[in-house]
């Protein structure tokens, strides 16, 4: 491994925020990342026992903890490995080498006569009697780390690598472990009136009316347009919240229009234009190929309510919440109550997944609110589930066109993407966006500049927009449409899963139109062995070159996709039937992720991603209309089901001595892209727009049938 | 109006007080302790919430204390232990059958009534038991084969 500082270790200098030496024998292992269903505590400590010669066992994960651990931001944009996992691999290789230094001395031999088996220390490979506990107290851990300590071979792994079971996974399996499931004596439970939209102004609420629904004590605290509900009866607190919209007046509530909720609906909207790469199209004499491509606003969707609690106590605020950044969410919350970040902690739990920017982050500020007016109590803050439907961040729709100058050889020699879509990250205190109820409070934040990820992050909008194939010329009209009718933010793979859905679709067109099989034809537009490797492979195993013609309603397709074009490698290949709608038959996903350090576990993640690209690709879409979001329940907003699940076969090629490569995010844009391109085959015509439900597979049979 | 029920959870019989339309979600997480059961939705929509009633599988979230009053209520904290799992348990963990996990206990519950019923299901039989429960992180592959698994186990088969 290369002995370059990493980032985090920068941010957070001292050994101590991430390393402590326990009195049992015991390593705390400190990261600001989070479980959050993707197996990352397990993968990270497995880094640790690894550097520090340490059994599993005696590691011990600290995850979320804003005061104890290192601010490493957000659990987001599959950094978790690349990010905390170097920094603790560089911490934790300096630290053995400072006990080393120690031990040497201590033993009177020379380091190179040392090593370490589980913390203890061997001399010539003869047990000695000391350990990594008897000397750490005589080391200042309060220092920087160097960052440029020597890490172990690939070669010399035990652990990385290594398929170990989720720690997680075992409590998971016994009810246990959830937010949702802490009830600490005498808890108080709460819920809230949304306020339909920034700006509304309540007017009139029936207190009264909802006291009388509610059927039992509650109490109601008002601050300006936020209303909460409190008792120590569960029951009753939901009965109240679920009838106080109906005995609520709002003035100035927003109102959409239900052309608003598709992606067509964005092309000519108020747009921030920025553009990315050669500004000219190339002087090309070759055919243009045009297309345009949209999808909607999709869910997170998560499969719980958003929850927190929290408790304000001699004038410190305790936050225990599931969202992907404590660090981020104590200093967001402290900004909003007018605290000190000292003032308050955030604590990590673990909730239903995330996928992204849901509710979590909102539904603390909501329970510290009702905190900070109940010293001493407990509030444990749910969000009910048409709420969670409802005002949720949402991925944003998208609306992208694509027009390709092809050469003689039918190569792709000039490439443009227009892209419309609304911003894909409005983290609170990023800079773009803002808890919910503070929008609701006496003085709401002030209106923020238009703001998309940057493209030497992956962008948002204009993720994955940049081939990855050899393309002489290409770039990227970018509109970051600024009035979106709902609030959209951070969902798994931001527009990668438009953009690839819609690149690999004009791939397919290209090479049909050069007579080119698509799989050939990509692998000559792919200089990087590495891309190259994951399509051979998964063509491979899907036996590609027996997919048939197809037209008569069974279609075989295929994608790849490089995520952010600098993570994981992936490539999918699709078969798939198509009657009045699409039944997924198989799904062959072939990755490479760099080094691997748990394999089972990157495994999951694949099929994870491809069953949530699949669902988004073929059911998903956020209705709207009149005073919001319609799609409040599991029966308007449909995801795949066991019913409809294929099967799924994975492969990760092996490459030790690569850097490992964020994983989380790679499987799911190429499979849905190789889902249009399965329908297409199977149909002899391509359908632009996602969702590819039903309703849309059978408008183009008609349509097909009366042309 | 709050009345006493009684009815038998995890084998110990429990007289509760609560309304007659108090759904039997917040006695079993609020009044019993019982928080493994899972709130989901509200709607029978997602499964979360299942539990067996008298041996059938019911939601949790929608069952009134006043349907549910005499009846044997079986919860996820009585199929197994940490320590000595039931088969289902010991096949999910070693298929690493789940990510968040938050729709495990649902599903262990309906997949334990297939096997009390059925111990020898096909494929068609699991998915079936399972249509009504919905999983978000697409874990759905594993959890179909920690079922097969745990079916063959539990009829003696060798499994790997």
């Amino acid at each position: 491994m290369s002995a370059e500082r990493p980032t985090n270790l920068t941010i957070n200098a001292r050994f101590d925020m991430w390393l402590k030496f326990q009195a049992d024998e015991t390593v705390r292992v400190a990261t600001g990342k989070v479980e959050i269903g993707q197996g990352v505590v397990t993968a990270l400590s497995q880094i640790a026992a690894e550097e520090l010669d340490l059994s599993l066992d005696q590691v011990v994960m600290l995850s979320g903890d804003s005061d104890q651990g290192p601010n490493e931001r957000y659990t987001s944009s599959s950094l978790s490995i690349m990010d905390s996992g170097a920094a603790i691999r560089a911490v934790c290789a300096e630290a053995r080498d400072l006990l080393l230094s120690r031990a040497a001395l201590r033993l009177n031999c020379s380091g190179d006569q040392l090593s370490v088996v589980e913390g203890s220390f061997l001399v010539d490979g003869a047990a000695s009697d000391l350990n990594y506990w008897d000397l750490a107290h005589e080391i200042d851990w309060s220092q920087a780390p160097e960052g440029d300590a020597k890490a172990k071979a690939a070669k010399d792994y035990r652990i990385v690598g290594q398929s170990i079971p989720r720690a997680d996974l075992t409590e998971k399996l016994h009810g246990g472990a959830f937010i949702h499931d802490w009830l600490p004596e005498g808890v108080l439970h709460a819920r809230v009136l949304r306020q339909p939209g920034p700006g509304a102004v309540l007017r009139s609420l029936d207190e009264a009316a909802i006291g009388r629904a509610a059927g039992g004590d509650i109490e109601v605290l008002r601050e300006e347009n936020f209303v909460a509900f409190v008792g120590a009866d569960e029951a009753v607190v939901e009965a109240a919240a679920a009838a106080a919209p109906a005995h609520a007046q709002w003035d100035g509530a927003p109102v959409i229009d239900a052309a608003q909720q598709d992606g067509a609906w964005l092309r000519g909207q108020a747009s921030d234009d920025r553009i990315f790469g050669a500004p000219e199209e190339a002087e090309i004499a070759g055919d243009r190929v045009q297309a345009t491509f949209s999808r909607p606003y999709i869910a997170h969707a998560s499969l719980a309510p958003s929850c927190a609690l929290a408790l304000y106590e001699d004038e410190h605020l305790t936050i225990w919440s599931h969202g992907q950044g404590m660090h981020p969410l104590r200093h967001n919350v402290a900004d909003v109550l007018g605290l000190d970040n000292g003032s308050v902690t955030a604590l990590h739990m673990y909730g239903a997944g995330c996928y992204g920017h849901n509710g979590a982050d909102d539904a603390a500020l909501d329970a510290a609110i009702i905190a900070m007016r109940m010293p001493g109590r407990h509030i444990r803050l749910q969000w009910r589930r048409e709420e969670e439907f409802g005002f949720e961040p949402f991925g944003p729709a998208m609306l992208i066109d694509l027009s390709v100058r092809v050469d003689d050889a039918g190569r792709p020699a000039d490439w443009t993407a227009e892209i419309w879509s609304p911003t894909h990250v409005q983290r609170p205190g990023s800079g773009s966006g803002y808890l919910l109820a503070a929008e609701a409070l006496a003085n709401p934040p002030d209106a923020l500049e238009p703001w998309d990820p940057p493209e030497a992050a992956g962008g948002g909008g204009t993720r994955n927009a940049k081939p990855y194939y050899d393309i002489p010329n290409s770039r990227i009209h970018h509109h970051l449409v600024t009035n979106a009718p709902v609030r959209t933010s951070a969902l798994r793979t931001l527009g990668a899963l438009p953009n690839v859905f819609a690149l690999e679709a004009m791939m397919d067109e290209l090479a049909m139109k050069a007579g080119i099989d698509p799989l050939d034809y990509r692998l000559s537009l792919l200089s990087d062995p590495r891309a190259a490797a994951v399509l051979s492979a998964v063509a491979a195993r899907a036996n590609w070159a027996e997919r048939g013609p197809g037209g008569e309603g069974r279609g075989v397709g295929i994608a790849f996709s490089r995520y952010k074009n600098m993570a994981a490698y992936a490539a999918v290949v699709v078969a798939l039937n198509v009657d009045e709608e699409v039944h997924l038959e198989k799904i062959w996903v072939v990755a490479d992720a760099g080094l691997v350090i748990n394999p089972d576990g990157i495994c999951n993640q694949l099929e994870g991603g491809a069953i949530q690209g699949a669902s988004w690709t073929l059911k998903e879409q956020v209705q709207m209309q009149g005073s919001g979001v319609t799609s409040l329940d599991w029966d308007s907003y449909q995801i795949l089901r066991f019913s409809e699940i294929p099967e799924i076969e994975v492969e990760v090629l092996d490459q030790p001595e690569q850097p490992s490569l964020g994983v989380g995010e790679c499987s799911v844009s190429p499979t849905a892209a190789a889902i249009g391109n399965a329908v297409a085959h199977a149909l002899g015509v391509r359908i632009h727009d996602m969702p590819l439900s039903r309703q849309r597979i059978m408008a183009t049979l008609l349509e097909q049938t009366s042309n | 109006m709050a009345k006493t029920y009684q009815l038998t959870v995890n084998g110990a019989v429990r007289a509760v007080e609560a309304a007659a339309s108090m759904p039997l979600i917040y006695v079993l997480r609020n009044e019993l302790g019982l928080t493994g059961t899972h709130y989901g939705c509200g709607l029978e929509q997602c499964g979360s919430c299942m539990v067996l009633i008298d041996g059938e599988p019911g939601h949790a979230c929608t069952s009134a204390m006043d349907s549910v009053a005499g009846k044997a209520i079986e919860t996820i904290e009585n199929i197994g232990t940490e320590a000595e799992p039931h088969p289902l348990q010991q096949a999910f963990m070693e298929e690493q059958a789940g990510q968040c996990g938050y729709c495990l206990s649902g599903i262990l519950i309906s997949a334990k009534a297939l096997l009390d019923e059925n111990p020898n299901p096909d494929r068609a039989d699991i998915v079936a038991a399972l249509d009504s429960h919905l999983c978000r992180c697409g874990a759905h592959v594993r959890i179909i084969r920690a079922i097969e698994r745990a079916a063959a186990r539990m009829r003696g088969e060798v499994t790997p």
